[in-house]
């Protein structure tokens, strides 16, 4: 690529009057419910302030009043694009509690529609973060691709969007004979998706124009402020719960910490952290690949060690990769059937409260680029 | 009853020629361009981008997103509408014109769904605060079962009557347009009387 | 580096200030309560000392247990790659205790949170103010003696 040359304007000399912009909750661009308070001059950002809670749905008082298994339901309304990937930590918290091992394929599986949720959700992230720099085609390539992902899901449990299908100690159901094939051919999909969209969209003057240099994060302050997930590795540091500390059977499979590495524009800048995503894509690729060789292929019981009496005691901070981050629950069981406490401790509520910091001096055209590359959930922020 | 189901009605004096009324025309005309305000609330709008993307196409039905409030038909409450949102959703539905409509999308704004117990802080259903004309439910909805909520509405939206039926009226209102037709007829003719005067 | 021996590191520094450790050996997480007095020293040692290094502060909650409230913080070292539980106790009547949001960021809107909820004070916060629940919210909903408002601006809230 070609060098890009810095144009200095001193902005210094020209001052205009400061006005106060509301930005949200019905905003199309601000991902959900997210409401902006922007401070302006001219055309600049020097302030955003951000108002949550408009998506406030008492998960944390709800869990307190429901069973440990009438939970899981709440956690996947928790961040609706990656229910899969919620449920998991959750469940390995309790049955760590509790004592339960369950079985290769049971674990295989899990971690095999985790990583494909994991694509589905870059799938979204990717295609709503190029409807924010203005390209739709993307869009409609993602989502169709998507479909066969879902189709898939919805053949397991039975919901398209929200599964309830990892229990703790097993699975709702086993998965069905041609599931090896399904997930096959959606690899095979996502990968030529993938190449088209790197041409189409990754690699457009256009795109890497509006996003290079937009929004850059340093290492230190993003580990300062708690971030996780693309977000901080796009910072440039492997930080990444699969490897730190691998839980259920990631550790047995072989993939790359995929970080921005500045190849194009600055590490830690909106580009970087969208890219990050597509290479993870890949990486869930190459784990799915794997878990599928690695996976029992004799059907089983996947009832077999569900326990008979969910009721475990103690307290644990159990946590897994979430695609927006570091998903979280800090759970204190008393030895009763209901959680005493759970807290919830969701990556995009975290990531968000970086945006005032990386958004300062920024044209306002630019704040609507990053907060698409934060890629928020406000299910997940607010819960 | 739509325009085009006239195709197989008595009406139908010829080939190309159809006999209703002008209700029926403008009916048409308003059942197959709604157009919506896009804004999502919560998991339904996920679903909902879904109907939106290509495989289900929503613009088939004469559909098109408008940002804003005024320049929409329908607003599609997708999602649960919680008490902080609730006077934002109350607003935008009055900021919209008439003939105004409102889809309630899944179970959440249909009733409160899961969070009808505990949720201290979750609306009990959207038709608390504005009217709702379809609901569709599911947790989330299918887009196919969307789909279904949308050729509800625009059939509600093509059997609805826009001018007052003359015997339906009451006869204080006859009485008023009569009295109305004999009030302009007298201007008008003032009117012509004022202007003959000033020619000569 | 396990929690016992971060407890030992910290028992010399602090003395009275470190109260307890609680370490079963089973699954259940090991963890440290230290004194709302000496909050900061404690954290700022424990972010800076070499060896420690809890550079990341994964989640701050907030609890309701029948005799106290306690805050709860999970640290976490991307430089070592360890973890600590670290807890503080607070009497009901005046749960005070002072705010780590200048040790690391992500406390600011995890503390705002356990404000919103428990009606606990972050002392030296910048903006202690409510962050989910609307602003002029009554009550604080996470407490275990909390009644849902049977109206909010003229809306029924329950079902």
């Amino acid at each position: 690529m070609a060098e890009r040359k810095e144009i200095e304007i001193d902005f210094g000399r020209v001052e205009t009057e400061r006005m106060r912009l509301n930005v949200g909750p019905q905003h199309p661009s601000t991902h959900g419910v997210l409401r902006l308070e922007v401070e302006l001059e001219g055309e600049i950002v020097t302030d955003v302030i951000p108002h949550i809670g408009y998506l406030h749905r008492c998960f944390e008082k709800i869990s307190e009043n429901s069973t440990f298994v009438q939970v899981v339901p709440y956690i996947d309304r928790m961040d609706y694009i990656t229910s899969m990937n919620n449920e998991l930590p959750y469940v390995l918290g309790i049955e760590k509690l509790m004592g339960i091992k369950v079985s290769d394929r049971i674990e295989s599986i899990r971690v095999i529609i985790s990583e494909l949720n994991r694509i589905a959700s870059h799938q979204i992230a990717v295609a709503t973060f190029g409807m924010d720099a203005g390209a739709f085609t993307p869009f409609l390539f993602l989502f169709r691709d998507r479909e066969m992902i879902l189709n898939v899901f919805e053949k397991l449990s039975g919901g398209r969007l929200l599964y309830n299908y990892i229990r703790v100690g097993g699975l709702l159901q086993d998965a069905y004979p041609s599931f090896k094939n399904d997930v096959l051919d959606i690899i095979r999909k996502v990968r030529e998706t993938n190449v088209e969209i790197m041409n189409l969209l990754i690699d457009n003057k256009i795109f890497i124009e509006r996003t290079i240099n937009v929004g850059t994060l340093p290492a230190d302050v993003a580990i300062n402020f708690g971030c996780s997930g693309p977000m901080l590795r796009g910072s440039g540091v492997k930080y990444d719960l699969r490897k730190v500390e691998p839980y259920s059977i990631y550790d047995k499979f072989d993939f790359e910490v995929s970080v921005g590495d500045g190849k194009i524009g600055t590490v830690g800048d909106s580009y970087n952290r969208n890219i990050v995503r597509m290479y993870e894509m890949e990486e869930s690729c190459k784990i799915i690949e794997q878990a599928l060789k690695f996976m029992p292929d004799a059907s089983e019981d996947v009832h077999a060690t569900f326990p008979k009496k969910i009721a475990p005691k103690g307290e644990i901070y159990t946590k897994a990769e979430n695609p927006k981050g570091e998903l979280g629950f800090y759970i204190i069981a008393d030895g009763k059937n209901k959680p005493y406490r759970v807290k919830g401790r969701s990556p995009s509520f975290v990531n968000l409260s970086v945006l005032p910091y990386i958004s300062k001096g920024y044209m306002i055209a630019d704040l609507i680029i990053i907060l698409g590359s934060v890629d928020i959930v406000l299910g997940e922020i607010d819960r | 009853m739509g325009l085009l189901d006239r195709l197989d009605n008595p009406y139908d004096v010829g080939p190309g020629i159809l006999l209703g009324t002008v209700e029926d025309l403008l009916n048409w005309g308003r059942a197959k361009s709604d157009w919506y305000m896009s804004f999502g609330l919560a998991c339904c709008a996920i679903e909902f981008m879904a109907v939106n993307a290509a495989h289900f196409d929503f613009m088939r039905f004469g559909t098109i997103p408008r940002p804003s409030p005024r320049q929409s038909d329908f607003m599609i409450i997708s999602g649960t509408v919680t008490l902080k949102m609730a006077e934002r959703i109350k607003r935008l539905y009055e900021q919209m014109p008439d003939p105004k409509y409102v889809i309630s999308m899944g179970s959440c704004s249909n009733s409160g769904g899961p969070y009808w117990q505990n949720g201290y802080h979750v609306l009990k259903g959207v038709d608390r605060i504005i009217p709702v004309d379809v609901y569709v439910p599911g947790c989330p909805p299918r887009p196919e079962a969307f789909l279904e909520g949308m050729v509800k509405l625009q059939s509600k939206i093509s059997h609805q009557a826009m001018f007052r039926k003359r015997q339906d009226m009451s006869q204080e209102d006859l009485d008023a347009i009569h009295n109305r037709q004999v009030e302009i007829e007298r201007q008008f003719q003032e009117f012509q009387k004022v202007q003959q005067e000033l020619k000569h | 580096m396990t929690t016992k021996e971060i407890f030992e590191k910290l028992k010399n520094e602090f003395n009275d200030d470190v109260i307890s450790i609680f370490d079963d050996g089973m699954v259940s997480e090991p963890f440290i309560t230290v004194s709302s007095k000496n909050l900061i020293d404690i954290m700022l040692f424990l972010r800076d000392e070499k060896g420690l290094m809890f550079d990341y502060l994964s989640c701050l909650s907030g609890v309701d247990y029948k005799e106290n409230f306690t805050v709860i913080y999970n640290l976490f070292s991307i430089e070592i790659h360890h973890r600590l539980t670290v807890k503080v106790e607070l009497p009901k009547d005046n749960p005070v205790i002072p705010s780590v949001e200048l040790i690391w960021r992500s406390a600011d809107w995890h503390e705002r949170e356990t404000y919103d909820m428990y009606g606990i004070i972050f002392e030296g916060h910048h903006n202690l103010i409510r962050i989910l629940n609307p602003y002029d919210w009554e009550g604080y909903p996470l407490r275990k003696d909390y009644k849902a408002p049977e109206e909010y601006h003229g809306i029924k809230v329950p079902y």
